[in-house]
Formats: structure tokens, sequence, C-alpha cells
């Protein structure tokens, strides 16, 4: 015969403004199976734990119901206060009467204190079915994947593999650095990019816990916490990365050319490339797409050129497996294709450049030397106009968000290009300065001081071609005219967009995303690093625009979190999975494929006892197994039980108001 | 074709049965743990108010959701159903709930077969962080169910 011991919550007047509490308390003594009802202050308390502990043993409960906040809020306290009086801690059901009922039937406290006695009696019936359960140890993989190697990427590898854990940092360009590497300088310091970047780079190649992969990608991924197995794929690079000094006589006597991704097409590379002279690993990858040789089969100059015989024509694309037990997501951004932008004439005019392609031109080891060019003629430009916003803040044609980091670097384009062209003039049109940030707002003034750079405060609505000239019209909503601004070159400060193939990436991992496609965190405030699937975290841009120190940053808590997990060598798993009753099961096998996550099998058991032949039934892994219960409503012969929400639990759950 | 004949057979329930006065309907709400319950315990967090017509129960995933708990709550306490999940392609357990929505389409069908107004069971995505759509959902729910009076009545009448 059950007993149960009802424990009624007033959360100071959260539930006993708007419930009858002593009501609901005579109400729950009505019912058969409730031995002992009682009300208290807050039972979440110490003393309200006391109270539940001692009536365990006094009354000899066997299962517990607590009517208060909602059991994701403390279902683990009052489990904890269960198992501390000897009790199975998975015998506790919580009745949730103050989210579902206090809170929202206010003005009506009759059918509030209806409802939370329905709630409780619910409660109390499935209790009655409850069993007792044990928490299942796992064992852990003590290796994580980082996918991503900018420097969110780099950071999380490096710290994690500082704490002694072997990390595969999985990067899918011939080189790490990601878009920092392009920088170059970086605000608000000034600090070249590249001389405070390469140093992490050559740590990571050279670290004993980190394996790098540069050219690969994640093609798969299996598993649950703790113990993932990963499919990467190493493309083809046609060199051999071991036999390989990197010296450049490939690259040097190679003749086709190909737009240069890295300095954003201004230049050419060569088909043999390595994407700039810091790269790590700093070796050469051959581009299948436009290599004669692999192309057409004539040509095989690199190979005739390599004194080490390093270049293969033959290599295939490789896949290697990687058992690990923790993810770090850093795919970082693409830049917004501003296209929409009909009447700033995008791709129309060839002196309407976007940052990056700024950046790499002022950059000393970009394709112009350190020096900005207009593309159209190769002339110094005299005025620039840099135009905020492009595709951020604009609901119409762009996105809604703010992209974070333009004002910032805008600011430092002016002061870039002061440096760099003495004579010039900058003009900025913005909607607003957004400088929070450490020495933030002192850079942006300190920019306008120096380069005394006119801003224009509003959207430029129109550029259009004047002799050889640019004219951007605009309105100055400060004086609330229109202004027209004569031009040499137009930069366009193109909104943060999340890595293109960010969708791809998230259904392959099993995390979600947003409407743009960036990554979503298990919490925006109090979980901004994890995923909501257990293991995988999130580290810079590719879950919201950042800037550096805010993805170090992140990077860095991510490999905080995955110390954590780590931190034993075993991981304790909730028991609430499924379980086959062999003797109903028929072996139709629906659940294997229902299954999200490849945790039933099928096993061969005898007929029965004493029988030579054999027949199907499904097994359960119960390490995969996370508790969806998918399994549970497909099968037909009601062989599959999920614990903690058994049939007979939500039955008894459903019957009982 | 077979939709056609569905729906051309007769309801068994009966409009004209008037309600007691005093009569409120219960409906049973069934919601997945990680996106419709949280977003309920938000409408709560924010004081959203909501008639108090609904009684809630938590399961891990919408695709946890038997059509047998569907059937045996307007047999025997509800009279009407609220099934909620998470938003196609949020599911917590990756794929749970576009099994639950076929699955809820066939459902939908046996019960408009065996005579029950169509709008007693409802379905809906609800996510985490909309407590505002989910005290509409109920609104719009509960509603729906007063409109088509109770199922109770009527089986007294005819036991």
């Amino acid at each position: 015969m059950a007993r149960v011991g009802v424990f009624v919550c007033f959360c100071g007047a959260n539930i006993g403004d708007f419930v009858d509490v002593p009501a609901v308390v005579e109400e729950a003594k009505k019912i058969k199976e409730v031995k002992y009802a009682i009300d208290y202050k807050y039972v979440c308390s110490d003393p309200g734990q006391q109270m539940i502990r001692d009536a365990i043993v006094q009354q000899r409960l066997t299962s517990v119901v607590v009517a208060a906040c909602s059991p994701r809020m403390h279902e683990k306290t009052f489990r904890k206060a269960l198992s501390d009086a000897g009790m199975n801690p998975y015998l506790l059901e919580v009745a949730n009467i103050r989210e579902h009922s206090s809170w929202v039937h206010q003005k009506n406290k009759k059918a509030a204190t209806g409802k939370s006695s329905d709630l409780i009696r619910m409660a109390v019936a499935k209790s009655i079915a409850n069993e007792q359960l044990h928490e299942i140890s796992v064992p852990v993989t003590k290796r994580a994947l980082v996918i991503g190697g900018g420097i969110a990427g780099i950071q999380a590898a490096l710290d994690i593999a500082d704490a002694r854990i072997p990390v595969v940092l999985v990067e899918k360009s011939p080189s790490i650095g990601g878009k920092m590497a392009q920088l170059d300088e970086t605000f608000p310091t000034l600090d070249c990019s590249q001389c405070i970047l390469t140093p992490k780079m050559v740590d990571v190649a050279s670290h004993p816990f980190i394996e790098l992969l540069p050219y690969s990608e994640v093609i798969e991924l299996d598993g649950y916490v703790g113990n993932y197995k990963a499919k990467i794929k190493r493309k083809a690079s046609y060199v051999n990365f071991d036999t390989c000094t990197g010296c450049g006589a490939c690259w040097l006597k190679c003749p086709v050319k190909v737009p240069n991704e890295f300095n954003m097409g201004i230049d050419k590379r060569k088909a043999i490339y390595s994407p700039f002279p810091q790269a790590v690993p700093n070796k050469p990858v051959i581009d299948a797409e436009h290599c004669t040789m692999l192309i057409k089969g004539k040509c095989g100059i690199c190979a005739k050129v390599c004194e080490k015989g390093s270049i293969d024509y033959t290599m295939q694309d490789e896949i290697v497996e990687r058992e690990i037990g923790a993810v770090v997501v850093a795919t970082g951004y693409d830049l917004w294709d501003p296209k929409p932008y009909e009447e700033y004439g995008v791709g129309r005019f060839k002196d309407i450049i976007n940052s990056l392609e700024f950046e790499r031109m002022v950059s000393a080891n970009g394709p112009t030397g350190g020096v900005p060019v207009r593309p159209s003629d190769g002339k110094v430009p005299k005025n620039v106009v840099f135009i905020q916003c492009v595709g951020s803040r604009d609901e119409a044609k762009g996105i809604e968000y703010c992209s974070k980091i333009c004002c910032m670097y805008t600011a430092k384009h002016t002061l870039l290009l002061h440096h760099k062209v003495q004579d010039s003039h900058a003009y900025v049109f913005y909607m607003d300065i957004r400088a929070a940030g450490k020495g933030y707002e002192e850079f942006v003034k300190r920019a306008q001081v120096e380069t005394g750079a006119t801003y224009l405060r509003g959207r430029a609505s129109k550029i259009y071609k004047k002799g050889d000239k640019l004219m951007v019209q605009g309105e100055d909503a400060q004086i609330g005219q229109v202004v027209e601004v004569e031009a040499d070159l137009v930069v366009l400060a193109t909104a943060i967009y999340p890595y293109k193939d960010n969708p791809d990436l998230a259904r392959l991992l099993g995390i979600s995303y947003d409407k743009y496609g960036f990554l979503s965190e298990a919490h925006p405030k109090l979980r901004p690093v994890e995923t909501a699937k257990a293991g995988i975290f999130l580290a810079g841009c590719t879950q919201a625009p950042k800037d550096i120190p805010d993805s170090v940053a992140q990077a860095s808590a991510t490999a905080a979190k995955v110390c954590g997990l780590f931190a034993g060598d075993t991981m304790k798993k909730d028991p609430m999975i499924a379980h086959v009753n062999n003797e109903f099961c028929t072996g139709c096998q629906n659940c294997v494929n229902v299954c999200p996550y490849q945790a039933i099998v099928t096993e061969e058991i005898p007929l029965g006892y004493g029988f030579k032949e054999l027949r199907t039934v499904a097994k359960i892994n119960e390490g995969v197994c996370q508790g969806c219960g998918s399994c549970v409503a497909i099968c037909r012969s009601m062989a599959i039980d999920l614990a903690g929400f058994t049939d007979m639990q939500i039955i008894n759950e459903i019957v009982a108001i | 074709m077979e939709t056609e004949v569905i729906e051309k057979i007769v309801s068994i329930e009966k409009p004209h049965l008037e309600a007691p006065p005093d009569w409120q309907p219960v409906i049973m709400g069934i919601l997945c743990n990680w996106c419709s319950y949280a977003g309920s315990d938000l409408t709560g967090t924010s004081r959203i108010q909501y008639p108090p017509n609904i009684r809630i129960i938590r399961i891990p995933c919408s695709s946890r959701v038997d059509p047998w708990f569907i059937i045996k709550s307007l047999q025997t306490t509800a009279d009407g159903v609220l099934v909620s999940g998470c938003h196609p392609g949020d599911c917590h357990y990756i794929s749970g709930n576009y099994y639950a929505r076929r699955r809820f389409l066939v459902t939908k069908k046996l019960l408009n077969f065996v005579g029950y107004h169509e709008d007693r069971v409802q379905f809906s995505w609800v996510s985490a962080a909309e407590g505002q759509k989910f005290a509409n959902v109920v609104a719009k729910v509960t509603e729906d169910i007063k409109k088509l009076g109770p199922l109770r009545l009527y089986k007294k009448e005819n036991s």
C-alpha cells in the first residue's frame, strides 16, 4: 500500500497570496494514498527539507509529492532531500503550483486553489507508479574537438591543451588564423594583429596535446556527451606534409593564377599555394579546381621543381575517426553580401570596397604593400568615405541586429588611412557610435581628434559616378540637410553574418541555430557558452557578433567547461531512459528506425527456455539513450517503457483529476 | 480520397447540447520538458494570466505522446487536449517533434473518424522563450473547447 507524503509550499506570498494553501492541504488529505500532508512557508529552505526528511522516516512514506515551484527549478534540491533520508530520489514528484497556478491565475483564487488541488492529485497518482531508479555512470573520453581555427578556436584549443587534455583542432582552410590573420592592426590599442596572433598559431602547431588537422572538415558526429565519435574528412592536399619543407619553389613556378581569397581577391595566388607567409602549418596545398595537372593531366611543374618529391597528384580525400568527449564550435563569421544596396552601386562601381578589403590593403603584408589604392586605376585615394551599418540595423534590406564591431573598426580605419596617406580626409556616415568596451570610447575620440575625420550622422542614400569620382549622397541629420561628398574610394562596413555552413553544421551536431544562422546558446544570460546538447560548446562569432577580446574570453570559458566535464573518470547520467521488455518485443524494429541517437540495436535471444531457435528483440544502449521516448510511443506491442515517464505514470496522471 | 470519406462521417458530438451555466472545461496540456514546459514556466514567471482550465503534464519530448494518452484523456477526464512541443528544427532530441507531428496528423484523423470534433485536440509549437505565446495558445484552446461544450455530459446522457 502506497504511503504518500504531500508538502505544500507557501513560497512566501508567491503561492500563499493566490492559493488557499490550507484548503489545498485538506483536499490532499482526502486522497486515499496520502498518509501525510502539511504546508510550510518555504519547503526548499533547510527546515522545510528537514520536515520532508523527518516525515519520510516517521511516516514510512513510499513516495513524496512537493507542491511548490516548477520541477525545473528545485527538483534536484528535493531529490537530494529524499536521498539524504535514505529514500530513492526518483520517488519524488513535484506539483508545479507556482508557475502553473498561483502566478498565472492571480485574479481567481478559487480557480487557482481548485487547480492546485488537481495538480497535486495528478502528482500523487503519478508518484504511486514511480519506481526506484539509479544513476548510470558512463566512461568519458578525455579528448576535445575544436571546430574552427580562428582566434576563438585557437584560444580554446590552447587553454584545453594546457590542462593536459588532448585536443583535435579541425580547420577547413589550409592554415589556422581565421579572420584575425587578415587584419592589419586591432582596436583599441592598435597592436599589430599578426604580431599577437602568429605566436599563438605556432604554439598550436607545436603543442604536444594538440593534434592540428588543417584542410579538414567534420562530416559526422555520433554518440553523446563524453562519448562522441567524430568523422573528419581530410581533404586531399596533393602535398605530402611530412616531407614538405615549405620552401616555396612550387608556388613560385606554378603557372596558374587564381584570385587570392586571403587578400579578398585583390591579387592573385597560384593553384598550389600557402594562404599567407606566416601560415600554420606552412605547407602548400593544391587547389584541385584550378590545377591543370589535376584537371587535364598536363603541367606537373610543381612536382618537377620539388626537391623533396612531396607532390602527389594521386592523393585522395581521407576520412579519419576520432573518439572525443566534448566539442567546441568556433566557426566564426562571413561578411554579409551588400547586394541589396543597389543604390550604392555595389558591383557596378569598382571603387566601392568592403572593410576587409580595405583592411588587406592597409596591411603591411597586403597585396598593395600597405597603401590603400583605388581598384579602378590604382591611384592612392585622397577622399575616402566610410559608410557604417551596411546591412546591420536595417530591417528593410539587411538584418536587424547590430554587428557590434563596425563603429570601432571604422574609427580604426580612419586612423590607419591617416597614417598611410597623410593628406587624405575621411568621411564617416554613421547612425550611432556604439563604443562600449574598455578603452573603446577613448579610442573613437582619439581617432576623431587625430584624423579630423568628418562624422556625418545619417544613412548614405545614394552613390553615383561623376567623372572618375564617386558622389555619396546622404542626409546629415544633425543639420537636417542633404549632403553630397566627393569620394575617391568608398568603404562599406558590411555586417557580420554567420558562417554560411552553420545550419548544416548545426544539423550535423544536433544543436539549434537562430533565423540568421548563429548557433544558439543554452541560455542567453546564464549559459552563454553551452548549447542545449550536453558536451557541445560555442566560442566566438559563431554564436553572435563579437570583437576579439569577447571571442577570446568566450573561448577560455569553453575551455573551463570542457575541463569541468573531464574532471572525473566517469560521468553520472540520468536514469530516465527507455527499457525493453523482451517478453513483449516482437522484433519489428520500428524503434530502431525512430531513435534519433541510434541507441537501439537488435539482439538474438532464445525463443524460450531450452529452445535452440533464436528470435530478434530490440536492445537499448544505456549510455547512448537520452530518454526522449520516441521509441515508447512507436512500439506497437508496448514492449518499451521510459523510466520516470512510464505509460502507467502518465495514464495515472490523466485519470487522477 | 480517403480524407473525403472521413470528412463526410457525421460527428457523434452533439453541439446543441447545452452546458450548465457554471460548467468549465478541463483541458489536458501535454508539454515537452525542454521547450513548451519551460515556456509555460516563463508564462508564470512573467505573471501572464490565462484561463485556469488547463492541467499540465510534463513529458520529455512531444514524440513521447502516445495517441493512447489523448484518447484516454478524452474518455475519462478532459474535454480537450493540447499537445505542445519545440518548434520544428529545435527539438532537444534532434527529430522527436517531427515524429510527433506526423503521429498527430494520423491521431487527429482517427479521432475525427471516431466522431470527436477535431478542435478537441490541438497541437502547437511553443519555445522556452515564448511565454506570451503559451498564454495565447491556452486562451485560444480554452475558447475553442468552451464553444464545443462538455464531453462528459454527453457521455452521461447516452450511458
